[in-house]
């Protein structure tokens, strides 16, 4: 579904995505992990087309993101870093430009609407200024505009970041909930989330791949504590080699 | 086209959304009525025209159209949005175009909504209204041009007051690059081709030819190359500045 190739990001002379390369495919919940930092959301960002990479590519279900960008952007549903939202648009007229953008209409637009605002809970601000709203619904619109068109790849840059328990208890749900029929990359520091919703780990830091693994295989390594595995693979001088080797 | 049809509907929304479409109207038509009756002599002139009235469109131009499209594209770099909108199957094109033509089309509310001057000196006299309606699409081609040159200039900043001051000064260069004030600048050292290739960029010049009436095919040409380049620009800039 998404294969990335050799991708790299430099800036000047500063290297923030170096040389990564892996697969992911349907069905999968990959946990992207890392210090800040650690080029979780350059990579995303290349991935979806934001940013032009310096090197290496990506594909996403066959469409090269360099030269078939649109057809990749098709397939795709992204949730920027902070939930980027126009401040004076309502939810309801935001939904309404995303609807236009990925083509729906008719019925099915109606229906793909509805059923979005019932999963996220939106009915009751639809029509309220988004700047006026708190965090915890501007992060939901973000996230219906991201599943809209029901994409086959959902991208979520730190989904839950700055939401209230049971907020984000809600949003693992949803995530569980479509995780079946699509493949979804979430970026995250919070390595609970990985526990609870994520079917395969990826760390890296200073933009370099260091562990592919399920999360299970990665807590047995340290008792069960996914917090120590983290510390011990990207604090600065960590040895890479010799993570890769236990 | 339904991408720009898309992102034109957002755009012109958003006008509509907050005060500032309001505000704007209502400060364009007072400002272009007192300059018109005061300072253009509306009345004393004892004309049955509007030259006292179309005279002063590019200066309004000048400091109006860049609170249009200062926050065109700086505002989506602030707040993080362009991420949003570039990471939509959109092209760069579609969404240029698709911004341009909503601040185009704000701007030709505006100044549709002078018409009661029309009426009024059509009430008072008998003017020679096809110059009139050409001098109301030189003007509109003359926002184009500067609204281009605005939208071009937002993209390369996240700050709007840069992007306001920056296209206030690049503006005023064009409207007055047929004047000594700007040729000087290069008669000095410049070769006279190049001076007189500046000289004929100037907005005024085309612009008075079109509000005397006289339309010259090749007024609408420069203009349209004008925004034509200022928004290829604009997605050269979109794609070169595109992660700050």
């Amino acid at each position: 579904m998404i294969e990335i190739e050799g991708l790299t990001k430099r800036y000047g002379r500063h290297t923030v995505v170096d040389d990564l390369t892996f697969h992911c495919s349907s069905g999968e919940v990959l946990g992207f992990l890392g210090p800040n930092g650690a080029g979780k959301s350059t990579t995303m960002k290349m991935v979806t087309g934001f940013v032009a990479p310096s090197a290496g590519t990506a594909s996403v279900c066959g469409h090269d993101i360099r030269s078939d960008t649109l057809a990749a952007q098709r397939r795709i549903g992204y949730l920027p870093e902070g939930a980027p939202l126009y401040p004076e648009m309502t939810p309801g007229s935001f939904l309404d430009f995303i609807a236009d953008i990925r083509q729906l209409s008719g019925n099915a637009r109606r229906q793909r609407l509805e059923e979005v605002t019932e999963l996220l809970h939106l009915g009751p601000v639809l029509n309220q200024a988004t700047e006026t709203l708190s965090k915890g619904f501007k992060r939901r619109v973000g996230l219906a505009q991201a599943i809209l068109h029901d994409p086959d790849v959902l991208i979520l840059d730190e989904p839950t970041d700055g939401l209230d328990p049971n907020q984000k208890h809600e949003v693992r749900e949803l995530i569980r909930s479509m995780s079946e029929q699509k493949l979804i990359i979430i970026s995250t520091h919070i390595l609970e989330e990985v526990d609870a919703v994520c079917t395969r780990a990826i760390i890296i830091a200073e933009g370099r791949l260091l562990v592919d693994d399920t999360p299970k295989a990665l807590a047995v390594q340290a008792d069960g504590n996914l917090d120590e595995v983290f510390r011990r693979i990207t604090q600065p001088g960590a040895n890479s080699e010799e993570v890769n080797n236990t | 086209m339904n991408m720009i049809k898309a992102v034109f509907r957002r755009e012109l929304q958003s006008y509509f959304a907050t005060p500032v479409a309001y505000v704007f109207i209502v400060i364009f038509l007072m400002l272009i009525g007192a300059f018109t009756f005061y300072l253009g002599g509306f009345y004393e002139r004892g004309q049955a025209d509007l030259r006292a009235f179309f005279n002063y469109h590019p200066w309004l131009y000048l400091f109006l159209v860049p609170a249009i499209t200062m926050r065109l594209w700086a505002e989506e770099r602030k707040s993080g949005t362009i991420e949003l909108l570039m990471t939509l199957p959109v092209t760069p094109w579609q969404a240029v175009l698709g911004k341009f033509l909503a601040s185009w089309a704000f701007a030709g509310v505006a100044l549709s909504l002078t018409f009661p001057i029309w009426i009024t000196v059509n009430y008072l006299g008998d003017p020679d209204n096809g110059a009139i309606v050409a001098a109301y699409i030189g003007s509109f081609l003359m926002a184009g041009g500067f609204l281009a040159i605005g939208s071009c200039l937002s993209a390369f900043t996240r700050n709007q007051v840069i992007a306001f001051v920056i296209t206030a000064v690049v503006c005023f260069g064009f409207l007055l690059s047929g004047f000594p004030l700007v040729l000087d600048l290069f008669s000095g050292w410049a070769p006279q081709i190049i001076v007189d290739g500046i000289a004929s960029l100037s907005f005024l010049i085309h612009f008075e030819d079109i509000s005397r009436g006289v339309i010259d095919f090749r007024d609408f040409i420069y203009f349209a190359l004008v925004i034509g380049a200022f928004l290829y620009a604009n997605t050269i800039a979109l794609s070169w500045k595109q992660a700050d």
